[in-house]
């Protein structure tokens, strides 16, 4: 019986994921009508319209080599998202369970976030030239403090109580992690990768323009050269979508079923 | 034969001395009473009997094999269901999912829990049915020693008075021996073979009283005499029910 009705809480939940489509159309073609508004007004030249964009993208897409562009500034955007996910929470939870270390990076994070992104590629550029690790790096120093914090937030604010009950029913400090700290740490973890995960991609685009390293942003450079606006936006779009396909096939259906209990305690409002 | 000992058992909270020199003990299937004023410190002495907190000073002695407790807030994790949080010792004991089942629907009963707040997660559940569960959660890996702190005050009336019963009969079919924080005289009368009270700011256990009979054995009109008689005859009942040590001039 518990099976059926796992599967069934499963299929209302992708429904009301489904559900929450229509509204993020609603959105979106919001977004179009503006647009279109703002090119009547500016004309071709400022903000082609977007069905021309459109059909830019659609063009772009069936050439073959948008595919393979995308794909290049994908797997260098996830490769620093992963990179910097990894070292991020790392270094997060151990600095969250040693004070000393905590109070240590503090002024090292302020440095690292104070420092523009831009300064990295240039950096970055001197030392690796145009590659791949070029990318890697900035994405790493960019977004790995944000990581950091959401790791340090969650080991700081977790419920001992919980952990001090694991303890009397047995659970000692290896189970009490994965059993009870790990999982309350990752509600605050969660947000801030989502946010680094955005960062990533956008941190790559820029990455990439600037240090004329292909992928998207190298065609990007490229669309602005041959003043083709139309190109230009079809490219920001088919970042953008891919942001939004790698947002909700990997890190939303993992968060949901991680966080099935936030659904339950939402109120009713919120949850549809 | 004790199962639980407490030698000269001292602690502070940086730097403020909360308990001094708190000697006491627990024999096997024996149910005792901890009773004391608000913020006397009876929590931490569970805390550090149950090996959570660690005493500055003194020494515990536990014979008995596994020990539960039944937390003064629920604490139960928010993330699980009622299911999985009262199957949680049986998973850290190692049991597998599949035979946990039986386990817990049977001390879900006990506590009073339906089958159909299983599937619910806490913040679906009432503030009682928190604790109950709390309660059942103490209760499935039939232990033979369980801590109680205050477990009863958040549950009305005539659940309080079920649940006493359910200790009161679980401690002697199951043979589970118990330390039963409460504030309430009358709950440490009816559950109780021992009451043992503390003294009002933590410094040692101002006395005991040995109850006449066996748990459940006392009737309502038994129990309230007996309430009366302490509070009013007794002079170690005299400052049980003060708020707090610290509002007293
Ligand atoms: N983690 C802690 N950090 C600092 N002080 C604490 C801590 N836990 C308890 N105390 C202090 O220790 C004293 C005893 O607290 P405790 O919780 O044991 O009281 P209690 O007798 O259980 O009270 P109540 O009946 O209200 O539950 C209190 O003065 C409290 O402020
Ligand atoms: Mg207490």
């Amino acid at each position: 019986m518990r099976p059926v009705s796992s599967a069934l809480d499963r299929l209302s939940r992708f429904g009301r994921f489904l559900w929450s489509g229509w509204a993020g159309l609603a959105g979106l073609a919001l977004i179009a009508a503006l647009w279109q508004a703002g090119h009547e007004a500016y004309g071709d030249f400022i903000l082609p319209a977007p069905l021309d964009t459109l059909i830019a993208g659609w063009r772009l897409l069936h050439d073959g080599s948008a595919v393979e562009l995308l794909a290049l500034t994908t797997r260098r955007a996830l490769a620093g998202f992963a990179l910097c996910a990894v070292i991020g929470t790392a270094a997060g939870v151990a600095a969250g369970y040693s004070p000393a270390t905590l109070r240590l990076s503090r002024p090292v994070l302020t440095v690292l976030m104070g420092v523009p992104p831009i300064a990295w590629i240039v950096l970055a550029m001197i030392w690796f030239g145009a590659s791949d690790r070029t990318v890697a790096m900035t994405i790493l120093v960019s977004t790995t403090p944000v990581v950091f914090i959401g790791a340090v937030e969650g080991v700081t604010t977790r419920d001992r109580g919980i952990e001090d009950m694991a303890r009397v029913f047995g659970a000692g400090p290896i189970r009490r992690f994965t059993h009870v700290a790990a999982r309350q740490i990752s509600t605050q973890l969660f947000p801030a990768l989502i946010l680094a995960l955005g960062s990533s991609f956008k941190v790559a685009i820029m990455a990439e323009l600037l240090a004329n390293a292909g992928g998207i942003g190298g065609a990007l450079a490229r669309a602005r050269a041959m003043l083709d606006i139309a190109e230009a936006m079809a490219w920001v779009g088919l970042a953008v979508a891919a942001l939004i396909v790698v947002e909700y096939v990997l890190i939303r259906p993992l968060r949901s079923e991680l966080e099935r209990w936030r659904d339950a305690a939402a109120p009713w409002g919120v949850k549809r | 034969m004790t199962v639980l000992e407490l030698q000269r058992i001292g602690h502070s909270f940086f730097g403020r001395k909360v308990l001094d020199a708190i000697s006491l003990s627990v024999g096997a299937g024996e149910i005792v009473a901890l009773v004391g004023p608000s913020g006397s410190g009876k929590s931490t002495i569970a805390h550090i009997a149950a090996g959570v907190v660690d005493a500055r000073e003194g020494r515990v002695v536990r014979r008995y094999h596994r020990h539960t407790m039944v937390f003064q807030d629920p604490r139960l994790m928010p993330w699980a269901t009622a299911r999985d949080n009262i199957g949680f010792p049986l998973r850290l004991a190692g049991v597998r999912r599949g035979g946990r089942d039986g386990a817990i629907r049977a001390a879900a009963l006990r506590a009073g829990l339906l089958p159909e707040d299983l599937d619910k997660y806490p913040s679906e559940l009432s503030g009682g049915m928190r604790q109950r569960t709390a309660i059942a959660r103490a209760l499935v890996t039939d232990p033979d020693f369980i801590y109680f702190d205050e477990p009863f005050t958040a549950l009305d009336v005539a659940l309080k008075r079920r649940m006493q019963d359910l200790v009161i009969k679980a401690a002697a079919s199951a043979h589970f021996a118990a330390l039963f924080i409460t504030h309430d005289l009358s709950e440490a009368i009816r559950i109780s073979h021992r009451i043992l009270v503390l003294d009002a700011n933590g410094r040692g256990i101002a006395g005991a009283r040995i109850l006449p009979g066996a748990p459940g054995s006392r009737d309502d009109a038994a129990v309230f005499a007996l309430r009366q008689r302490f509070l009013t005859e007794d002079p170690l009942f005299a400052r049980i029910h003060d708020i707090d040590e610290r509002l007293r001039p």
